[in-house]
């Protein structure tokens, strides 16, 4: 059997007669630093962060287009994604319209295949093992992983949103902009609460990254755990529009993922943007430690 | 867990793979924990920070009244949540698309006043406040991702809906701008000003306790009918110790179950909001309807239920106090089957009603939990806060 056995303890693979090397702190920037670049040279995840770019760029020229005769973005009525209305008065919305248009489905199935590819295509891939016969441990692994998933979901995020602030400003005016609440801000101002939803949104991604890692310690398939993963999400999307399970629906955890457009109010109206948090630390908390529970236990046969 | 494969079956093995397994399946404690904890913080912390009734000194109803008749709250901002139970089927779509019709047709804003109101009347809803004086108030109705806010500042009046990007303009006289506040009952107070209106001698007010609200210590007020036929069981209104400002407000129907209409505070602060609170320029681009194009089309529209039976003509009183019906003609065939036009709705309407017989002849008589209306095949309206047989009574006595 090749196989390298969970021994707790001493989860490194021991070799016989060599005392086993007690990692250095800086070993875990090393490790996290080689696994950003995997991550972010595979094409893949080049891919990926083109089309949550693209996103944007289309909204902005359909809105040009579609404004070009006078008439009102989004019919007038208020129909479409968040935002999309003031787009024509201020590029900066874009940012808003766009993180609003990709926050439900395009993000978090990115993360989900970042997230789901983490350990499993590893294991797919038969490279598992010898990550593992590096003197990182599983849990400094898995802890490594989870910090990669997480820097995925803050620069998919950011490159959403500078994509947008960049079409923002070509295709419309800048300038001083009105919250929905119906008083103004400046551009400055406005520029900051888009840095701070671009963070919210970042951070709502995190309870769907630590589900996604722990489906991938379940399988050896990278395949299945990143369907399973944007299955569930579509799943939980689905849920949480059926009225009759309202009771359970502020425990989803993308019900208060559309929060971030309080910080638009003003006064910002913090109680959903802390729940949505709150919310996503306990997603975290749980299937992070979930999967450092299976991860640790398991067999690596691959 | 993975079936955890041995490949020597000894009996030394297999006592180490139990022990193994034993340590393995002990990790998943940690997860499990983690749940037990947050569901127990879930469970627990809302019932200890429930830190019981406040002590405040006795107080007896007239005093609570006269407090809140001198209360003199000029300035507060805070968060107020109106949760409505009609117990009308939900009207989501049809509502909508009523409203919706009703605005476009006529050619008006979707920031107009009047087209948001229906919205209130179901479901659960949260409004910011701010008031500063009675010249300069604020109410946002908070929306996904959107709001939709109502600015009173001096004698100019805005609305702003930033979800259509469209503005609603008014320049309103001192007096008519207090009519525009009656007509938008948002805060726990203008619920309990409509409530202590009705207080004659058919109704029983007492002092029932106190209460947190808002982080503020509060009395309750309770005031029941001493009738029986209403369908109105008892209204509660939390009055600020302090201030005298009525901070909740719960009416629930005698049929029991859920509040009919439950407003209160859930953050209040008396201090004087910022200046800026006030201002409103419309944004570039946003479609401004100005009030006065609108007048004509005010008229028109039926705004609530309330005001829709005071704007008809022939309009009666039955009964008095809390069993009042209200009675009018509409000169027509009764049921409004065919008459509008729309086969959803009557259908809709149809499916409502239940069909009763007396000695005033027969008619449909349409329920919600608080408000019971019938209606009789020869157009006659009997509508009122009582129960069915109530309003068949009233319908039989009136012949």
């Amino acid at each position: 059997m090749s196989r390298a056995e969970a021994v707790p303890g001493s989860e490194a693979v021991p070799v016989e007669g060599t005392a086993v090397r007690k990692p250095s702190p800086l070993w875990t920037f090393g490790l996290f630093r080689s696994e950003l670049v995997t991550t972010f040279r595979r094409w893949r995840t080049i891919a990926l962060l083109g089309v949550l770019a693209a996103v944007p760029i289309l909204i902005g020229i359909a809105i040009k287009i579609e404004t070009s005769d006078g008439s009102a973005a989004g019919g007038g009525g208020g129909e479409g994604p968040a935002f999309i209305s003031q787009i024509t008065n201020n590029g900066l919305f874009l940012v808003f319209t766009a993180l609003a248009a990709t926050l439900p489905f395009f993000l978090p199935m990115a993360i989900g295949v970042i997230a789901g590819d983490a350990i499993a295509g590893e294991a797919n891939a038969g490279t598992l093992r010898y990550l593992l016969v590096a003197p990182a441990g599983r849990t400094r692994l898995l802890l490594t992983k989870y910090a990669t998933t997480m820097t995925f979901c803050l620069v998919a995020t950011l490159v959403v949103a500078a994509s947008a602030l960049i079409v923002g400003a070509l295709l419309f005016p800048l300038g001083e902009l009105t919250t929905i609440s119906g008083t103004r801000i400046s551009f400055t101002d406005g520029l900051g609460r888009a840095l701070l939803i671009a963070l919210v949104v970042a951070a709502s991604l995190t309870g769907v990254a630590a589900l996604g890692l722990f489906i991938s310690t379940l399988t050896n398939s990278g395949i299945a755990a990143m369907a399973t993963t944007v299955g569930l999400l579509i799943t939980i999307q689905i849920l949480d529009q059926i009225p009759q399970l309202h009771a359970l629906q502020p425990y989803f955890f993308s019900h208060y993922w559309l929060s971030f457009a309080d910080l638009m109010r003003d006064p910002v109206y913090w109680d959903d943007l802390f729940r949505n948090l709150g919310l996503q630390t306990l997603y975290a908390a749980v299937f992070g430690s979930a999967a450092w529970a299976r991860f640790t236990a398991k067999d690596i046969t691959a | 867990m993975a079936p955890y494969e041995s490949d020597d079956s000894t009996k030394a093995d297999e006592a180490e793979d139990v022990r193994a397994g034993r340590r393995k399946a002990a990790r998943y404690v940690v997860p499990v924990a983690v749940v037990g904890v947050a569901a127990a913080t879930i469970g627990l912390v809302p019932a200890l920070a429930d830190s019981g009734d406040p002590d405040l000194p006795k107080i007896t109803a007239q005093q609570l009244i006269e407090k809140i008749a001198t209360s003199d709250v000029q300035q507060l901002s805070g968060t107020v949540k109106i949760s409505t139970d009609l117990g009308l089927p939900n009207l989501g779509g049809l509502e909508s698309g009523l409203v919706s019709g009703a605005a476009k047709g006529d050619g008006g804003s979707s920031a107009d006043p009047q087209s948001k109101l229906l919205e209130l009347a179901s479901g659960t809803h949260t409004l910011r406040v701010a008031a500063d004086g009675p010249d300069k108030g604020k109410v946002s109705l908070l929306d996904s991702a959107a709001e939709y806010s109502v600015i009173h500042n001096g004698d100019e009046v805005w609305a702003y809906d930033s979800k259509s990007n469209e503005a609603y303009h008014a320049t309103a006289p001192k007096s008519e701008s207090q009519k525009e506040k009656e007509e938008v009952p948002s805060t726990p107070k203008d619920f309990a000003d409509e409530a202590l209106k009705s207080v004659d001698d058919t109704t029983s007010v007492t002092v029932d306790g106190t209460a947190q609200v808002a982080g503020r210590d509060a009395y309750k007020l309770l005031i029941k009918p001493k009738q029986s036929g209403s369908t109105v069981g008892a209204i509660s209104i939390a009055v600020d110790a302090k201030t005298g400002m009525p901070l909740k407000f719960t009416l629930t129907p005698a049929s029991g179950g859920a509040a009919v209409v439950d407003a209160g505070f859930t953050k209040v602060d008396f201090a004087k909001p910022a200046a800026s609170t006030f201002d409103f320029t419309p944004p570039k681009g946003a479609k401004v309807t100005e009030g006065d194009d609108l007048k004509s089309e005010d008229k028109a529209q039926p705004k609530g239920d309330e005001d829709f039976a005071e704007g008809l003509d022939g309009l009666k009183t039955l009964g008095k106090g809390w069993n009042s019906i209200a009675v009018f003609d509409t000169g027509g065939q009764g049921m409004p089957s065919g008459s509008s036009g729309n086969g959803d709705v009557d259908g809709f309407l149809n499916s409502l009603g239940d069909h009763v017989t007396g000695k005033f002849g027969s008619g449909t008589v349409f329920s919600t939990r608080l408000v019971n209306a019938l209606i009789t095949d020869d157009g006659k309206v009997y509508a009122g806060a009582v129960t069915k047989d109530a309003l068949v009574k009233a319908a039989d006595a009136a012949r």
